[in-house]
């Protein structure tokens, strides 16, 4: 299964249980190029006990810039800087940028809690094409059977080609049962039978994997409602968390598919993926400011350890890399 | 969400308004609402600072002299090197080599090659007459071999199988040998998505570059990408001789900066868009329209546009000598309405206007071109004289003038009073050039939309 030349699969689950090296420096591997370009330049602007001076503050500016964190959010960290500055006077600026830093991202980092008295669980996972959804699911799936859950996988992409085959083979590969009827069926249905399912078998958690889709789709948004309606139709309602799953490179179009699809069936729980190339995962900060929905995790690499629960200060740290 | 950048102007260059000539002093305002607008449409900061350069040396000293605002000055400078730098619009695919041309994709995972593929096959076969198959040297994305071969079954294009066990170089080679011997002529290659820091991945696709030596070697971009598209754009076209771009998923709403940065690291020209999720939706680029789309504001500028090409230049230089004069009378005002009229009445021009949207509810049911119209017909039942010199208009005359244009004798009187206040308006306004600060006014934006002194 794993013998597909020396790379190692982007998507495949480790040959074997690598045990990480620890959160933080996971972390700051991910996202090295951005402490790098944050950090580094934080000491280089102002030196330790210095002053923050308006031409550092611009610096800076363009650093929160091209981190992709928004102009509205860097404005609200670099006008927080300026208030602590102010008040604290002689503060370290590293320790001052941080806690600018925190006071967005720290509400927002709130853990996925699985438990809930009508079991299973449901996690469905929405986005537009091509950040990472099923990719995700998988590794979730790893990460909650590893907790000793029951998960079972629900094949709700009938749309695109093979995304079906895709998830099939992370059941094979995670030992996890998967939910799925064939290409062209309709999503909501399968999601039905998934939670039925997961009832008849006992399991604690339904991960349910959506098609990619533009937000500017009115009829798929349309479909993505009936999903919704469905489970919400269940007796008893099962609890749920809908995951918003966005690319770390994305731009500032990130913000509104959040708006579109929080709009279109309620989002509980933001996902970000593939902070290991050199995006900088920024935007963060903007839709924490602006929607205030709860970051779940992060993919700070390929194996299955790098998909991480969010945590604001272990991020803020890993840019700020003191 | 977003402003675009003609209502960020229009509130920064407000008070530019008769300066007949845009300065060092008041544009830097302007260019700071130009970086802001390129920002937010995610075009890497590096980029926009160039770009914001370039249009500030351009736009010193630039004369607004013509039927357009200074932010509508600026907008058009803005744009015009948008174009310029986005580069030649729908440059073909050079398969000119001896057969087989082989079209190697890449790019970041999750840009959509996959589909890109099939739809460049398509293209291919549909557009240019060639035989052309497909195959994917994806053996590390769980089912992406599969999902090519479906995709391809879906439009109706060949594809040569493969594994998931083999090698990707292998699998190129053997797709190669087997299109050559069946007398196909171009093979389309897709690969694995890869981070552009990954090495060995980025090694990997390099060695099937140079193994193929394929005739186009394309980077497929996603148009959502942000700031990060600079630093990826310049290692693909590093690692390899990438020989154009295809920017996908335009059918979002994004405002696709990230064109303007992969075309200013890579100077290779961007030769399609990606538009849907039918194996038909690829368009050939065109600068003009990504250029609109990052600005925001596909309208506004076709607006100018219009407003530049219909307004008779001499006719309105006439009126505003006449007006200096205080001879503006009804005829020159019939005119303005057949002018208005030419550019499809005040409520089309209205529409095109960013920020309609936000005027208070009722407010555009108020101006209806057949307000306008009716205008245009009393004075029409005018003799040649009374146009000339209002001032004779009497009660006959006026019950004349609504009985033949099927009025009122109050709408006459409305009429007349109004233009006697325009009048009154216009005598104040010495300056050079205020007929043409008026059709501004209609272009401009925002409530200043009428003449001077007239309500509807």
């Amino acid at each position: 299964m794993f013998s597909k030349g020396s790379k190692q699969s982007n998507d495949a689950p480790p040959a074997a249980a690598e045990k990480s090296g620890g959160l933080l420096k996971s972390l700051k591997r991910g996202l090295s190029k951005t402490r790098d370009l944050l950090l580094t330049d934080v000491g280089d602007l102002v030196p330790r006990g210095g002053k923050i001076d308006e031409a550092a503050l611009e610096e800076l500016e363009n650093r929160l810039l091209q981190a992709d964190v928004g102009i509205d959010a860097t404005s609200a960290i670099l006008d927080n800087l300026r208030e602590r500055a102010r008040k604290a006077g002689d503060g370290d600026p590293g320790d001052l940028l941080r806690a600018a830093m925190l006071d967005i991202l720290a509400p927002v980092a709130q853990p996925l809690d699985v438990s809930t008295a009508n079991k299973p669980f449901v996690i469905m996972a929405v986005g537009v094409n091509g950040v990472g959804k099923t990719t995700t699911l998988g590794k979730l799936g790893a990460h909650l059977r590893d907790s000793h859950h029951k998960v079972l996988l629900a094949a709700g992409d009938t749309f695109r080609a093979a995304a079906i085959e895709q998830l099939q083979e992370w059941g094979e590969r995670t030992g996890l049962p998967v939910i799925a009827q064939s290409h062209g069926s309709d999503a909501a249905s399968v999601v039905f039978d998934a939670i039925h399912s997961g009832r008849a078998r006992g399991s604690d958690v339904v991960l349910a994997d959506t098609a990619g889709r533009l937000h500017t789709k009115d009829y798929l948004m349309t479909e993505l409602k009936k999903v919704r309606r469905v489970i919400d139709k269940i007796e008893p309602r099962p609890d749920y968390e809908v995951l918003l799953v966005i690319d770390a490179s994305t731009g500032q179009n990130a913000l509104v598919q959040a708006k579109e699809f929080h709009q279109a069936i309620g989002l509980t729980g933001i996902v970000l993926t593939k902070l290991d190339g050199t995006a900088r995962g920024g935007i963060v900060f903007a839709l924490a400011q602006n929607l205030g929905l709860p970051i779940r995790y992060i993919g700070v690499g390929e194996r299955i350890e790098d998909l991480r629960p969010f945590d604001a200060e272990s991020f803020v740290d890993a840019l700020l890399a003191q | 969400m977003f402003d675009n950048l003609s209502e960020r102007l229009g509130r920064t260059l407000k008070n530019l308004r008769g300066q007949g000539r845009l300065s060092e002093d008041n544009i830097s305002e302007a260019m700071r609402e130009v970086r802001m607008a390129l920002l937010e449409a995610d075009v890497a900061l590096p980029v926009v600072k160039d770009f914001i350069e370039h249009v500030r040396e351009r736009a010193i000293g630039q004369e607004v002299a013509t039927s357009l605002t200074p932010g509508q000055v600026v907008i058009k400078i803005v744009h015009e090197e948008l174009v310029r730098l986005m580069g030649e619009s729908a440059t073909p695919l050079s398969l000119n080599v001896a057969p087989p041309a082989v079209i190697l994709l890449a790019g970041l995972q999750g840009a959509g090659k996959t589909t890109t593929a099939v739809k460049l096959a398509r293209h291919i076969r549909d557009d240019l007459k060639r035989s052309v198959k497909v195959v994917s040297c994806d053996v590390y994305r769980p089912a992406a071999i599969d999902q090519l071969h479906a995709y391809a079954d879906q439009a109706g294009i060949e594809y040569l199988p493969s594994d998931s066990s083999q090698k990707p170089l292998d699998i190129a080679r053997d797709a190669v040998a087997t299109v050559r011997r069946q007398g196909v002529e171009t093979l389309i290659v897709d690969t694995a998505g890869r981070l552009h820091v990954d090495e060995d991945m980025m090694a990997e696709v390099q060695a099937l570059n140079s193994d193929l030596s394929p005739a186009e070697t394309l980077f497929v971009i996603d148009s959502m990408m942000g700031q990060d598209a600079v630093k990826s754009a310049e290692a693909f076209n590093n690692a390899l001789p990438l020989s154009g771009v295809i920017l996908t998923k335009v059918d979002g709403d994004a405002r696709g900066g990230a064109a303007l940065s992969v075309r200013h690291v890579t100077g290779k020209p961007i030769k399609f868009l990606g538009s849907g999720e039918k194996f038909d939706a690829l368009e050939a680029f065109h600068p003009e329209r990504v250029a609109s789309r990052i600005l925001g504001m596909g309208d506004v500028l076709s607006l100018i546009e219009e407003v530049e090409r219909k307004t008779d230049q001499d006719k309105a230089k006439k009126m505003a000598a006449k007006i200096k004069k205080g001879g503006f009378d009804l005829d020159d005002f019939r005119d303005q309405i057949n002018e208005m009229n030419r550019m499809g009445g005040m409520s089309s021009l209205l529409d095109k206007l960013p920020g309609t949207g936000q005027l208070p509810a009722g407010a555009l049911n108020q101006v209806n071109d057949g307000m306008f119209n009716r205008l245009g017909t009393i004075i029409d039942s005018m003799t040649q004289k009374e146009r000339r010199k209002p001032d004779i208009i009497n009660g006959s005359r006026k019950k004349r003038i609504a009985a033949g244009s099927g009025t009122s004798v109050q709408e006459v009187n409305k009429l007349l009073k109004q233009f006697g206040q325009m009048q009154k308006t216009m005598k104040r306004m010495k300056r050079k050039g205020g007929l043409q600060k008026m059709l501004q006014g209609m272009g401009g934006g925002g409530g200043g939309g009428l003449p001077p002194g007239f309500k509807p």
